[in-house]
C-alpha cells in the first residue's frame, strides 16, 4: 500500500485551504503562456476550469463530444446551487454546510476536501452573479434562496427549475471570452480515446474527430478530466444518453485509481419507464416532495385508477415509516422505500414499477394557483412526457440512476494517481461520500473548476516550466494512437447481429437488478457472472455498420458500452467488497431490524481506491483511511 | 400505429441528399419522436445499413442538441417543445411524416439530419459574455437588481441554442437567438457596462456568418421551444441604435 | 463605423424609417384625393398646384422620392440577402404560425411599385412635360382615368395589395425601430389594422364613386 498520498495540508480544518494557497508554488505569467493544459469536458467543472486557466494565461485546449460546449449535461440540473452565504440569517455557515455534506454523505467523504468545497461556495455565487447568471431575487433586489432536502437552513440559490442551465451558460460565456482572447482553443465533437502517459506523467490525449473519424494527437503539460459521471451505465438514467465513462476509464487503465465506484445515487422522483424503447428517465425535481404526498394502494395489485382509491385504502408509506421527515427524507432513503413497496407488489401503473406522487391535498389546501406558481413548468413537462395532467391525477414516479459519487481518486490538489492528470467535478470522487445532498453538485463542480484547480495545478506546473512544448511524435503517442485505432477496428470488425444499445440495455438491467438501490452478496456474485457472459457475447455478436473514417454514432456507442462492461465489473466488485450499508450503497445483509442502513465504521471508514492491474487480472484495492477530526460520526436517522 | 417516414438522407456535406421512405410499423404512442427514430435505427443496424444520423443528448428538452424539421415545423407541430419531447401521441395511424434537417446557409448539413451550428458559438464568442475574471467579482448582494428586471433577464436567458428560430425564419435570421443573449445582459446592471461593445460585436458576427435579416414575421417566436419573445428583438434593435 | 452603417439592423432601420415617412404621406394624399369627390374641380386643382409648387413641399417631395427609392432599394437588397441565407428550402413547406402577410412583402411591395410607375406616368410626368396632359387640371385627368374600367381594376388590385403590405408594415416598422412597449405595442397593432384597412378603402371609395356615380 502506501500508494495513496492525499496531501492534506496540516493545521486546523478551517485554515488548511488558506494556508495551502499561501504556500503553493506559483508559475510566473511569462511561463504560463508556454504551458499547455488539456481540459476534457465543458460542463460546469470543465468550462469553468478552462476559462479560469485561460484567464491566468495558460494555453488551454478544451474538448467536448457535443457540437457545442453549451450542451454539457450540467445544463440539465434543475434545483439549485448551495452556498454558505447565510443571507437568511438562519444560522448557516461554512462549517454547517461542510457538516451537512459530511453527514449527508454518510461519513465516507474526506473532511478537508468537503470543507474547502463549502469554503469556496460563496465565491462561486459571487462569480456567477457577476457573470450575469439571473438567479432568483427578492423584491428588494437581493438574491433569494430556498431550502432543499436533508438540511435545516435555506441556502440554495436557484433560477427557477433551470439553475444548471443558467450556471452552465455562465461558464460557457466565460469560456467564450477566453476563446475570443485566444487563451482557450475549443475542440468540439471530439471524443477522448485514450490518455498519453510519458515517463509516468500525463502528457496528452488521443482524440477522435467525430465528424471525420480522424484520429488526433494532442499534447500538453497537464491533462484535466472533467468528464462527469457514469450514471448511464444503467442504460436508463437521468443523464444525457451520450454521457459516458470512457475518458475516465481509459485514464484508470493508464494508472489512475478509481474510487468508490459502487456509490451511485438513485434519484427517487423520476418519470417511470413507459415503454421498452425508452431511452431516458426524466428527473422531476426533488422540490416536488415539499408538497406532493407519496403513496401506494394498501391492497396488492390494485389496478383501480388512483383517484378512485379511497383515503383509507392508501398507504402513505414515507409518512408512516419516517414520521419526522415524512416525504422529505433524503434521496437514498426515499428511493429504497419506493423499491420496497413495488417489490412487495404494491406498485402502480401497468408495470407495477411506480408510486403515486399526489398533489390533491396540496391543491385543496393552497389552491391550484399556488401550486402552479411553484411547480408549473414541472407539471407541464410531466404532462408533455406522459400525457397525464398532474393537477387532476397523481404523478407516477420511480427512482432512476442519477449521480455518481464515485469516480477517479484524487488528492487534495485534485490530482489523480497519475502525476499531471487531474479530475474535477463529478468525474472525481472527493466531496459527496456515499450520498450527495441536493444542490451540491453544481457547487462542487464550479468550485473545483473556478477556484480550486487553478490554484492547485500551479503547484505541479511550477516544476514543468523547463519542459519544452511536448512533441506528438514521441513513441508514446504513436503507441497509444495505434492501440486506440486497433480497438476501433476490433469493434467494427466483429460484424455480428446486435446493436451496441441492445447490449447496453441488457447490461443496465443486470446492474439495476443486482447492483442498484439494494444489493446483496448473492445478487452481486450473480451479476459478475452475467456481466462476464454478456461481455463475451458483446465481443462476438456486436454489429457496427460503416467505417471508422466517418461519422459513426454506432461506433461511438460501441466504444462506450465496451468500457461500461469493464467498469460494471469493478462497480460490482466494489459493492461486494464493501460489507456494510452506507448512503446509496445498501447491502441487504447489513441493515437494522427496521430496514435502515447499517454502517460499519470500524472496518469501512475508508475510500476504496482500485488500481487496474492489467487485462484479465483482478483490480488491486488500496484503502485511504478517512479521519474525522472535526465531526463525530453518528447514525443518520430520519425517523 | 403504422407510419410512413420520409427522411432526408445525405452522406456528407459534399454529396447531394435525397428523401428516403421508411415504413415504421407498431409505433407505440408512448414513444418520443427520437425513440421512434432509435427503433428505426435499430432495425437499420440489424440489417447492416447506415442508421439515420441526428444530434441528440439530454433528451429532456434542455441541451438544445436535437432539432429536426418535421412536417413543416422545427421540432414538429407541437408548440413549445423540443424534438426529444415530441410524443408520438400527436401522430395518427397512417400518417406520412416528413423529416428534414435545419435549412440555412450558416447551418450546412453535415450528415442526414445533423447540421453544423457552430455559427451560434461564433456569435457568442464574439461578445456573449461579461468580462469579469475569476476572483474579481464583488459580493453578490452588493449590486441590487430589481426583481422584475431579473425575472425578465431570466426569461431571455433560457435559450437553448437549438437553432429552431433560424430554421423557422423564412430569412434564416438569427435575430431571436442573438436578441435573447443581448437582452439577458442588457437587463442586468452587470451586463450594462460593455453593452455597446457586445451588441456591435455580436451583430457584426451574425451578419458576417450569412444569416438573413429580421422581417418581424414572428415564426421564430412561434417555434421557439423555450418561448423566447419577439420583444427581445425590439430590445436588440434598441440596444444596437444606442451603440452608435 | 462602416460596419455599423451597413449592418443588417442598420439597413432595416433605414428601410423602416423610409417606410414610416411613406406611411405619413399616404393620409395626406388621401385627404387631397377626397376633394376629387366634389363636383367643383377648383379645390383639388388648387391643392395639386400647391403641392407641386410650394417650396417647402418641393423639399418634402425630394425627401419623398428619396424615401421611395431607398425603401425599394433596401427592400430588394435585404430580400436578396434573405433568399441567399436559405439556398435550400423545405419540402414540407413552412407551417409556422406567423404574421401572414409578412411572407409576401416583396411581392405586395412590387405590385405597389408597378402602380407607382403608372401613377408617375399619369401625373408626375405630365408635370415634367414628359407626357401629354394639362398639369393645371389634374381633376379632369383623374376623372377621365377613373372612367376607364381596366384602370379601375388595376387601381383596386394595387390598393388591395398595398393594404396587405401595410398590414405588416405598420407594426413591423415600430418593432424594427426598437419601439416596443408592454401597453403601447398592442395599441399600435390595433391602429395598424385600422390604418391598413381604412387607407386603401378610402382610395378605393374615391375611384369607385367616380367610376360608377359621376
Amino acid at each position: 500500500m502506501g500508494k495513496l498520498n492525499s496531501k492534506i495540508p496540516d493545521g486546523p480544518l478551517a485554515q488548511k485551504w488558506t494556508k495551502y494557497k499561501a504556500s503553493v508554488k506559483l508559475v510566473n505569467p511569462a511561463n504560463k503562456k508556454k504551458l499547455e493544459i488539456i481540459v476534457v469536458g465543458t460542463g460546469l467543472s470543465g468550462a469553468s476550469a478552462a476559462s479560469a486557466l485561460g484567464e491566468l494565461g495558460y494555453s488551454v485546449k478544451n474538448f467536448c463530444y457535443q457540437d457545442s460546449p453549451r450542451r454539457a449535461h450540467s445544463v440539465a440540473a434543475q434545483g439549485g446551487i448551495n452556498a454558505a452565504k447565510n443571507y437568511q440569517n438562519d444560522g448557516d455557515s461554512i462549517y454547517r454546510l461542510f457538516y451537512d455534506m459530511i453527514k449527508g454523505g454518510d461519513y465516507r467523504a474526506r473532511e478537508a476536501n468537503v470543507y474547502r468545497a463549502a469554503e469556496v461556495s460563496n465565491d462561486v455565487i459571487d462569480h456567477y452573479t457577476a457573470l450575469g447568471v439571473p438567479f432568483a431575487r427578492d423584491y428588494g433586489g437581493t438574491l433569494d434562496t430556498r431550502s432543499f432536502g436533508g438540511v435545516q437552513v435555506s441556502r440554495t440559490f436557484y433560477a427557477k427549475g433551470q439553475t444548471g442551465q443558467q450556471c452552465l451558460l455562465g461558464c460557457y460565456s466565460s469560456l467564450n471570452r477566453q476563446i475570443k482572447k485566444g487563451n482557450v482553443t475549443m475542440y468540439p465533437r471530439r471524443e477522448m480515446l485514450d490518455l498519453v502517459v510519458i515517463d509516468g506523467k500525463a502528457r496528452g490525449i488521443i482524440a477522435r474527430n467525430l465528424l471525420t473519424g480522424e484520429i488526433e494527437r494532442h499534447a500538453a503539460h497537464a491533462v484535466v478530466l472533467a468528464t462527469g459521471g457514469y450514471g448511464t451505465i444503467y442504460y436508463l438514467s437521468t443523464l444525457a444518453v451520450n454521457s459516458n465513462a470512457s475518458a475516465a476509464w481509459k485514464a484508470h487503465k493508464k494508472g489512475a485509481f478509481f474510487a468508490n465506484p459502487s456509490f451511485i445515487q438513485i434519484h427517487p422522483t423520476c418519470v417511470p419507464q413507459l415503454n421498452e424503447f425508452q431511452s431516458k428517465l426524466t428527473l422531476m425535481s426533488e422540490s416536488l416532495r415539499n408538497d406532493g404526498r407519496i403513496w401506494v394502494p394498501k391492497m396488492k395489485d390494485d389496478k383501480r385508477p388512483a383517484n378512485s382509491i379511497p383515503e383509507e385504502e392508501r398507504d402513505y408509506y414515507l409518512e408512516r415509516r419516517y414520521p419526522a421527515f415524512g416525504n422529505l427524507v433524503p434521496r437514498d432513503v426515499a428511493s429504497r422505500a419506493a423499491k420496497e413497496r413495488c417489490d412487495a407488489g404494491y406498485g402502480v401503473g401497468e408495470t407495477g414499477l411506480a408510486v403515486n406522487l399526489d398533489f390533491r391535498d396540496a391543491i385543496k389546501k393552497q389552491g391550484k394557483k399556488a401550486i402552479e406558481n411553484k411547480y408549473g413548468n414541472l407539471f407541464e413537462m410531466y404532462k408533455t412526457i406522459t400525457g397525464i395532467d398532474p393537477y387532476e391525477e397523481p404523478m407516477r414516479i420511480y427512482p432512476a440512476g442519477h449521480y455518481t459519487m464515485g469516480g477517479l481518486w484524487v488528492d487534495y490538489e485534485l490530482m489523480t494517481t497519475i502525476p499531471g492528470l487531474y479530475a474535477i467535478g463529478e468525474s472525481n470522487f472527493s466531496d459527496h461520500g456515499a450520498n450527495r445532498l441536493g444542490a451540491s453538485s453544481l457547487m462542487q463542480a464550479a468550485g473545483d473548476g473556478y477556484f480550486v484547480l487553478p490554484n492547485t495545478i500551479s503547484n505541479y506546473l511550477a516544476d514543468e516550466i523547463r519542459v519544452p512544448k511536448i512533441s506528438t511524435d514521441k513513441p508514446e503517442f504513436e503507441e497509444t494512437e495505434n492501440s486506440a485505432v486497433e480497438r476501433l477496428n476490433k469493434l467494427i470488425s466483429i460484424k455480428g447481429k446486435q446493436t451496441a444499445s441492445s447490449f447496453h440495455k441488457r447490461l443496465g438491467k443486470i446492474l439495476w437488478d443486482h447492483c442498484g438501490m439494494t444489493r446483496n452478496e448473492e445478487g452481486l456474485k450473480k451479476a459478475l457472472t452475467l456481466i462476464s457472459e454478456l461481455k463475451k457475447e458483446f465481443w462476438k455478436d456486436l454489429n457496427v455498420p460503416g467505417t471508422i473514417n466517418e461519422i459513426n454514432m454506432e461506433l461511438e456507442k460501441a466504444g462506450r458500452v465496451a468500457d461500461y462492461f469493464e467498469l460494471a465489473e469493478l462497480l460490482v466488485t466494489d459493492a461486494l467488497d464493501r460489507k456494510e450499508s452506507c448512503g446509496a450503497h445498501f447491502r441487504e445483509e447489513f441493515q437494522t431490524p427496521d430496514g435502515e442502513a447499517q454502517r460499519n465504521d470500524e472496518k469501512f471508514t475508508y475510500v476504496a481506491a482500485w488500481e487496474y492491474a492489467g487485462e484479465g487480472k483482478p483490480h488491486i484495492l488500496h484503502k485511504e483511511e478517512l479521519k474525522f477530526e472535526e465531526v463525530e460520526m453518528k447514525v443518520r436517522s430520519y425517523k | 400505429m403504422n407510419l410512413i417516414l420520409k427522411i432526408w438522407r445525405q452522406k456528407n456535406p459534399k454529396t447531394m441528399g435525397n428523401f428516403v421512405t421508411y415504413r415504421m410499423d407498431d409505433v407505440s404512442p408512448e414513444m418520443s419522436f427520437l425513440e421512434m427514430l432509435d427503433a428505426l435505427n435499430k432495425k437499420l443496424v440489424e440489417e447492416d445499413k447506415d442508421p439515420v444520423a441526428f444530434d441528440h443528448d439530454c433528451r429532456e428538452g434542455i441541451c438544445g442538441s436535437c432539432g429536426m424539421y418535421i412536417n413543416g415545423h422545427p421540432h414538429g407541430p407541437v408548440p413549445a417543445i423540443t424534438t426529444c419531447h415530441l410524443s408520438m401521441r400527436y401522430f395518427r395511424d397512417g400518417d406520412t411524416i416528413w423529416v428534414e434537417p435545419w435549412r440555412a446557409k450558416p447551418f450546412p448539413v453535415i450528415k442526414d439530419l445533423i447540421v453544423d451550428r457552430s455559427a451560434f458559438d461564433k456569435i457568442q464568442t464574439a461578445g456573449g459574455f461579461i468580462s469579469v475574471n475569476t476572483g474579481a467579482a464583488p459580493e453578490a448582494n452588493s449590486i441590487l437588481v430589481r426583481k422584475k428586471k431579473s425575472d425578465e433577464a431570466f426569461d431571455s436567458s433560457v435559450c437553448i441554442g437549438c437553432g429552431a428560430c433560424v430554421a423557422a425564419c423564412k430569412n434564416a435570421s438569427a435575430m431571436l437567438f442573438v436578441s435573447a443573449k443581448i437582452s439577458q445582459f442588457a437587463l442586468l446592471p452587470q451586463g450594462r457596462i460593455e453593452a455597446k461593445e457586445r451588441v456591435r460585436a455580436m451583430v457584426e458576427k451574425m451578419d458576417e456568418l450569412g444569416f438573413g435579416s429580421c422581417s418581424n414575421t414572428g415564426a421564430c417566436e412561434a417555434e421557439c421551444p423555450k418561448q423566447i419573445k419577439l420583444t427581445n428583438i425590439a430590445r436588440l434593435n434598441r440596444e444596437y441604435y444606442k451603440a452608435f | 463605423m462602416n460596419k455599423i452603417l451597413f449592418s443588417s439592423i442598420s439597413k432595416k432601420f433605414v428601410l423602416a424609417l423610409a417606410g414610416v415617412f411613406l406611411l405619413m404621406f399616404l393620409p395626406v394624399h388621401l385627404i387631397i384625393n377626397l376633394m376629387l369627390l366634389k363636383s367643383d374641380p377648383e379645390p383639388f386643382n388648387k391643392a395639386a398646384h400647391f403641392m407641386a409648387t410650394f417650396p417647402v413641399i418641393k423639399i418634402i417631395e425630394i425627401v419623398l422620392i428619396a424615401a421611395i427609392l431607398i425603401h425599394i432599394f433596401y427592400g430588394i437588397f435585404l430580400q436578396i440577402q434573405n433568399w441567399l441565407a436559405r439556398p435550400v428550402g423545405y419540402v414540407s413547406g413552412n407551417k409556422s404560425d406567423t404574421s401572414f402577410f409578412s411572407k409576401f412583402m416583396i411581392w405586395t411591395g412590387a405590385s405597389v411599385f408597378t402602380f407607382l410607375v403608372i401613377h408617375f406616368f399619369n401625373f408626375y410626368f405630365i408635370r415634367l412635360g414628359l407626357v401629354r396632359g394639362d398639369p393645371e387640371d389634374f381633376y379632369s385627368v383623374v376623372h377621365s382615368l377613373f372612367k376607364i374600367p381596366v384602370y379601375n381594376y388595376i387601381y383596386l388590385v394595387c390598393f388591395t395589395l398595398l393594404g396587405l403590405h401595410l398590414f405588416h408594415a405598420f407594426s413591423s416598422a415600430f418593432q424594427t425601430l426598437g419601439l416596443n412597449h408592454r401597453i403601447w405595442t398592442p395599441v399600435i397593432n390595433v391602429i395598424a389594422w385600422i390604418y391598413a384597412i381604412a387607407l386603401p378603402l378610402g382610395f378605393a371609395f374615391i375611384s369607385i364613386t367616380i367610376w360608377q356615380f359621376r
